[in-house]
C-alpha cells in the first residue's frame, strides 16, 4: 500500500501519474473503464476540462446536454458527463469537493478583454491552452466548446446573477472520473489572475490514471 | 392525385398547378408583413417566414438587421445559433454571454457574445421574458427516449439534428453545432442548482426583437424544449420577420449600458475598421 495520500482509495494499477505545472495545458487519452483522478494540490485551482470521443472527435463533451439530463447545473458525485450526441463519456465516481462548475466556460484573451479591460489581452488564458493541445491532434477552434471547471465555484442567484466566486476546494482535494468510452481529455490548468478561480495564484495539479 | 403523369409535360403541368398554394409554415417571397413597426418602410423588409412546428430556418443577416420572432400560438421554442458569416469559426459563446454580463437570464438589453470578444446580436425588445442559456436542445437520443422517435424523417424531430441540417446549408458540419440559447421557453435556477423549466403554454403573440451587430448566419430551430415535461411532443409555429436597420451608433444605450458590453461593441467596431 502506498502512503501517498493522493492515491487513497484508488484501486488498480497506476498507469499514468504527472504533475501539470501551473498555467499549462495537458492532453491524455484515457481508455474506457479507467479512472482519472485530478488532485488540487494547493487548493482552489480551476482545472478547465474538455472531452472528445477518441473514436470520433466530432463527438465531444456537452455542458448543455449534461446539465439538462440531470436537471441541475452543478456537477457532483454521480454526474454523468454527456456528449453532444447524448452519450455518457465519463462519470464522476467520487469528489471531495461538493460540486464543480460547467457554466462559466474558459477564460480567453478575448473574454478577458471584455471582463477586465483591453490591458489583459497579452495574458495567457485557457482557450490558448485548449487550442495548443487540440492542434497537436488536428482539432482547432471549432472544437472548443463550453467546458467543465473542476474546483471552481459559480453560483447563480435568484435574479440570474452569476459569477466566479471564492472556491470551495482546498489543498489535496480530488475528483475521480471513470471513462465510459475511450476519451481524449484536454485540460487547461487555468492561468487566470484577475478573479478568485485560482485564488489569484495559479498552482500545479496532479493527474493520476488507474487501470 | 389520380391523373396519369406518364410524360414530362404532364408532370410539369401537375407541378406547376401547385403554384400559389398557401400554407401556414412557409416563406413569403417577396416578403410582405402588415405589422412592421411604424418607422420601418415596407421596402426595408427582408425576410418573412413562418417556421413549422418541428422545423428550422437559416439565413445570412447583415449588420444592423432587426430580426423579430413571434411565438404565434404560445408554444414555440426558438433555439438559436449565431455565427460570424464571413468567418463561421467565430460563433455564439453561451458561457461568455452569461459570464461577461454577470447574469444568465436573457431579456431586453442583453447581448449575445461570440467567442472572440464581440457582440453578434443584441436583444432590443422582449415581451416574453422566459428564455434559457443553460439547457441547449434535444438530440436523437433524448427524443427517442421521450417520444419514441427523434429522427428528421419522423414525426418528432430533435433540435440537434435540425441544427445540423441548417448548418450544413452554409457548409457547416458536426463540429459547428455548439451550445445554443432558447427563446420563449425558459428555465430558472434554484439555490441548489436545480433547473426549473418554464414552458407555458403562454399567451399567443409574444415577441423578441434582435439587432444584428455583425454580419451573421442565424440558425433557428423550433422544437420542444429539451426539458418540456409534457408527455406529448408539443410545439407550435414560430414567425420570423427581418428588416434593414442602421448599424448601432456610438450613443446607443445598449452599447453603453455596461463597461463589459461597451468593450464588446468597441471590438465589433474595430473588426469593421477596414
Amino acid at each position: 500500500m502506498s502512503d501517498d495520500p493522493h492515491l487513497s482509495g484508488l484501486s488498480g494499477t497506476i498507469v499514468h501519474d504527472v504533475i501539470v505545472p501551473a498555467r499549462a495545458p495537458w492532453l491524455h487519452h484515457v481508455a474506457a473503464g479507467r479512472i482519472l483522478r485530478i488532485v488540487d494540490l494547493e487548493g482552489n485551482q480551476a482545472v478547465d476540462f474538455l472531452l472528445y470521443s477518441a473514436q470520433d472527435d466530432a463527438e465531444r463533451y456537452s455542458a448543455q446536454d449534461t446539465v439538462a439530463a440531470q436537471g441541475n447545473l452543478f456537477l457532483r458525485q454521480g454526474t454523468v458527463l454527456r456528449s453532444n450526441e447524448g452519450r455518457p463519456m465519463m462519470t464522476i465516481t467520487a469528489t471531495s469537493v461538493d460540486y464543480h462548475d460547467t457554466i462559466g466556460g474558459a477564460c480567453s484573451c478575448e473574454s478577458n478583454m471584455l471582463r477586465y479591460g483591453h490591458h489583459t489581452k497579452a495574458e495567457h488564458a485557457c482557450v490558448e491552452n485548449f487550442l495548443e493541445a487540440n492542434l497537436r491532434e488536428g482539432r482547432g477552434k471549432r472544437d472548443i466548446v463550453s467546458n467543465i471547471n473542476f474546483f471552481m465555484n459559480v453560483p447563480v442567484e435568484e435574479d440570474g446573477a452569476l459569477g466566479i466566486v471564492d472556491g470551495i476546494s482546498a489543498p489535496g482535494l480530488t475528483v475521480d472520473l471513470r471513462a465510459e468510452m475511450d476519451v481524449i481529455v484536454v485540460v487547461s490548468n487555468c492561468p487566470q489572475i484577475n478573479n478568485p478561480c485560482n485564488g489569484f495564484n495559479p498552482t500545479p495539479v496532479r493527474m493520476i490514471v488507474s487501470a | 392525385m389520380t391523373q396519369p403523369l406518364a410524360n414530362p409535360l404532364a408532370a410539369r403541368d401537375h407541378a406547376r398547378s401547385m403554384a400559389g398554394t398557401l400554407v401556414e409554415a412557409m416563406p413569403m417571397l417577396p416578403p410582405v408583413a402588415d405589422d412592421l413597426p411604424a418607422d420601418v418602410a415596407a421596402d426595408e423588409l427582408l425576410w418573412e417566414e413562418t417556421i413549422a412546428a418541428g422545423g428550422y430556418a437559416t439565413r445570412r443577416l447583415a449588420r444592423g438587421t432587426r430580426l423579430r420572432l413571434i411565438d404565434l400560438r404560445g408554444d414555440a421554442c426558438a433555439s438559436m445559433l449565431l455565427f460570424n458569416a464571413e468567418m463561421p469559426s467565430e460563433r455564439l459563446n453561451v458561457a461568455d454571454t452569461v459570464k461577461v454580463q454577470w447574469n444568465a437570464y436573457l431579456g431586453a438589453g442583453k447581448l449575445l457574445l461570440s467567442d472572440m470578444g464581440r457582440v453578434l446580436a443584441s436583444i432590443i425588445e422582449d415581451d416574453a421574458g422566459t428564455h434559457d442559456t443553460f439547457c441547449g436542445t434535444s438530440n436523437a437520443k433524448t427524443n427517442a427516449a421521450k417520444y419514441g422517435d427523434g429522427s428528421n424523417s419522423g414525426p418528432y424531430p430533435n433540435g440537434r439534428d435540425r441544427f445540423l441540417l441548417g448548418g450544413a446549408k452554409h457548409g457547416l458540419g458536426r463540429r459547428d453545432v455548439h451550445p445554443c440559447v432558447n427563446l420563449f421557453k425558459g428555465v430558472t435556477i434554484a439555490p441548489d442548482g436545480a433547473i426549473v423549466p418554464q414552458v407555458g403554454p403562454y399567451a399567443p403573440g409574444r415577441s423578441v426583437v434582435l439587432r444584428m451587430e455583425m454580419d451573421v448566419i442565424v440558425i433557428i430551430v423550433n422544437c420542444p424544449h429539451v426539458l418540456d415535461p409534457r408527455e406529448d411532443w408539443t410545439v407550435t409555429p414560430l414567425r420570423a420577420t427581418a428588416w434593414r436597420g442602421p448599424a448601432t451608433p456610438e450613443n446607443d444605450p445598449i452599447r453603453n449600458a455596461t463597461p463589459e458590453g461597451l468593450r464588446a461593441f468597441q471590438n465589433v467596431e474595430d473588426y469593421f475598421r477596414r
